[in-house]
């Protein structure tokens, strides 16, 4: 591949970031550094904008890079992502999105401690979100290095590896400087060019098949090498059982997921209304929809164009499917058009990474922030002040209080830098993985932690302090135990650790063992619990959660 | 603009979160041009040392008003998202215990597993869209009186404090004047 496409890609790159930092600076020009300002932008997001930045923060490198690769390399056994990833949505809006807008502040946690004895809780809930978080950020650094070793031509590794640690290092200054504000619009410009992007190429796909999705599907799986069976189930997990329960472990996994990232569930709280979240995921699904429906065609259309075997050359993955079809369908290596579309490509799959690494880092520096080192810190305080039930609506602000939320963005903005930090090593470690399939973990873990403890303290009336401490650790301590023991870290060719071998546990995806043992675990520990469940402030958290009374 | 609102309302917040609520600028209009619902202050939530505020909130969920927005919600959502996740599982397990049936062909190349795959878009489109059209019509406008009137308790209750507090240190002039007009405007916009 020539230089010219590499330059000019690095170009439109710079320009990005170059545009995000300004806005990044001109958002936060006159922050107040309150905790709501840096957690949630004020909460006056309106729905549309806040629709946008949640796709953007959705709409990954693993969606962007990753399911076109897997289409393109598995054929129809990719397509499980795409679907998956959007009928999550439905959890999401019809059972989370407005009861955790009515019931929180800024993180997941607070939605479960506002019924629960705060601490035990708070640190549960803290620790899986981090877990889930630092998990979800390995996948985006490893689609960052898979990207530049593209873009740079050779595999040189120092290039890799300098890359990934420049993008951890980006977001550290998005995060640390412009808070969820700034964030929030990187997520909207991102979102806009990422569609814009895809659109692009889903037309010049169309209109290399003459806009026939049948004569494409035809050519994909002549160009695969599988013919019909490119078309149907079975190429990726069609094997033995295993591969069967693997499949089943990855759809639970990938439609419970969602409504457990902590990403996604901060971004709630930046609208002003419950109505709002609402409306803002009515957005976001209408929007990551149709993102969905053109990665089919995209991964069907790079198997089509550049062919199966090319794709696997490049990257073994398949990351590189969506880059080397646009190269193509621009005219080839070496013309104009190939050149301008790779570089367009190429720095919008950046963008995006750069984006959605900076709004993950923002939630789980809240969870640090506001759950961990406020519980751990303070184990008295108890969190929520009490002044604030006190008669007069003004009062003057002591010191003590006027200290605390100062200090916690503070620890927030270490903890970017930590978390930052710990997601460049790991995603060293693991860059020769599909980052779709690491995303697929990350979200097992989401659906087995999060998910269970939150299901159950919105809807569940007898749900204890007990109960949601045991369905936090009972779903996130398998989850990750599993994937630890499992073919993806040991014992297999494509392993984290190829040399040694102390798998134990058969399937990639730890989903279909471990959410069902997060959900049994809040079930039995809620029955084996000493106290009764709070009633009055069930009644307190239902009444909240469905009216939004009393809702910050 | 509303933004411009924000920061300024913002800038008179303490640091409290919990108390931003107070100053935060409702009643405006969001970016879409809907008037936003305004928000309630927070002191309603600390119950723990308040067993009046605690009452209110037995009372509210206790009351029939709550009770049936409550029931609209739940019998929409237990039922729809039951037959979304069955309609998915099916779909998910279909594709590795019967990958013949879902490989026939319908329509040149495009076989079975194909329209299933199109036919979960096409599902969460019209769910998402059904789902937002009913709780529209059919919660959002009981769920904000009822907002309403957990405000209105806990602001009677706290004034009925805030008169014993000043009867006793005669240094606080109660400022909700101001916060009852903006209560009264925004309510009007949002019942527009």
């Amino acid at each position: 591949m020539s230089g010219d496409h590499q330059t000019l890609a690095l170009l439109l790159f710079s320009a990005f970031v170059a545009v995000t930092l300004g806005i990044t600076t001109w958002v936060g020009r006159d922050r107040h550094g309150s905790a709501e300002e840096f957690y949630t932008g004020g909460r006056l997001f309106s729905p549309m904008e806040n629709g946008f930045a949640i796709a953007g923060d959705y709409m990954s490198a693993a969606s962007f890079l990753g399911i076109s690769g897997l289409i393109a390399l598995f054929g129809y056994d990719g397509m499980l992502y795409s679907v998956g990833f959007l009928v999550a949505w439905l959890v999401v809006l019809l059972l989370v999105a407005e009861l955790v807008r009515n019931c929180g502040r800024f993180t997941l946690a607070d939605v479960v401690a506002a019924r629960m004895r705060e601490r035990p809780v708070r640190i549960a809930a803290g620790t899986s979100s981090v877990a889930v978080s630092v998990l979800y950020l390995v996948a985006q650094m490893v689609g960052a290095g898979s990207l530049v070793a593209l873009l740079l031509g050779g595999t040189s590794e120092a290039a890799r590896s300098w890359t990934v640690i420049g993008v951890g290092a980006l977001m550290v200054v998005y995060v640390t400087l412009g808070g969820m504000r700034a964030t929030t619009w990187i997520q909207i410009v991102k979102a806009v060019l990422l569609m814009a992007g895809t659109v692009a190429l889903t037309v010049f796909v169309l209109l290399r098949f003459h806009g026939d999705f049948n004569a494409l599907l035809t050519t994909a799986a002549e160009r695969s090498g599988h013919g019909k069976e490119f078309l149907s189930p079975g190429l990726a997990y069609g094997g033995g059982w295993t591969a069967r329960f693997d499949f089943i472990s990855l759809g639970l996994a990938l439609v419970l997921g969602t409504a457990g990232l902590p990403h996604i569930l901060s971004r709630f709280y930046t609208v002003p209304t419950a109505r709002a979240a609402r409306r803002s995921v009515v957005w976001s699904i209408g929007l990551i929809g149709g993102f969905y429906l053109m990665t089919i065609v995209l991964g069907f259309g790079a198997a089509a164009v550049v062919g199966t075997d090319e794709v696997r050359a490049s990257s073994a993955a398949g990351n590189t499917a969506v880059p080397l079809l646009a190269l193509d369908l621009g005219g080839g290596a070496g013309s104009t058009g190939g050149t301008v579309l790779f570089a367009v490509v190429a720095a919008v799959a950046f963008a995006t990474i750069l984006a959605v690494v900076a709004g993950i880092t923002l939630a789980s520096s809240a969870s640090v922030a506001h759950d961990l080192y406020a519980s751990l810190k303070r184990p008295r305080r108890a969190g929520k002040p009490h002044a604030r039930s006190h008669a007069t609506p003004h009062p003057k602000p002591s010191a003590k209080s006027r200290a605390k939320p100062r200090g916690e963005v503070a620890v927030a903005r270490f903890a970017a830098a930590g978390i930052g930090a710990v997601a460049i090593a790991l995603g060293l470690l693991a860059r020769d993985l599909n980052v779709a399939f690491l995303v697929g973990l990350a979200f097992a873990v989401a659906a087995s932690a999060n998910l269970p403890v939150l299901l159950y303290s919105l809807f569940w009336r007898n749900f204890t302090t007990r109960g949601a401490v045991w369905s936090v650790y009972g779903g996130l301590v398998p989850a990750v135990l599993l994937v630890v023991f499992s073919p993806v870290v040991s014992g297999s060719p494509g392993a984290m650790f190829p040399g040694v071998d102390f798998h134990v546990f058969p399937l990639q995806n730890p989903g279909l063992v471990s959410i069902p043992l997060g959900f049994l675990a809040g079930w039995i520990g809620t029955v084996l619990s000493r106290e009764p469940a709070d009633e009055a402030k069930h009644a307190e958290s239902e009444v909240r959660s469905l009216t939004g009374a009393g809702a910050v | 603009m509303e933004k411009q609102e924000g920061r300024d309302a913002a800038a008179v917040r303490t640091d409290d979160p919990w108390y931003d609520a107070l100053a935060s600028g409702w009643g405006e209009l969001d970016g879409t041009g809907t008037p936003t619902t305004p928000v309630a202050p927070a002191p309603v939530a600390a119950t723990e040392h308040e067993p009046r505020a605690a009452e209110i909130y037995l009372e509210v969920q206790r009351s029939a008003a709550f009770q049936e927005v409550r029931s609209r919600y739940r019998r929409f959502v237990v039922p729809a998202t039951l037959a979304f996740l069955a309609w998915y599982l099916a779909y998910v397990v279909a594709a590795t215990t019967a990958p013949e049936l879902m490989a026939r062909p319908v329509a040149g190349a495009v076989n079975v597993a194909m329209v299933a795959g199109l036919g979960q878009f096409l599902s969460t489109f019209l769910l998402t869209w059904a789902y937002s059209r009913h709780a529209r019509l059919h919660r959002d406008r009981d769920a904000l009186d009822l907002r309403w009137s957990v405000f209105d308790r806990t602001r009677a209750q706290e004034q009925h404090r805030t008169r014993e507090h000043d009867r006793t240190r005669e240094q606080h002039g109660p400022p909700e004047r101001r916060e009852t007009q903006h209560r009264h405007t925004a309510r009007a916009g949002e019942r527009r």
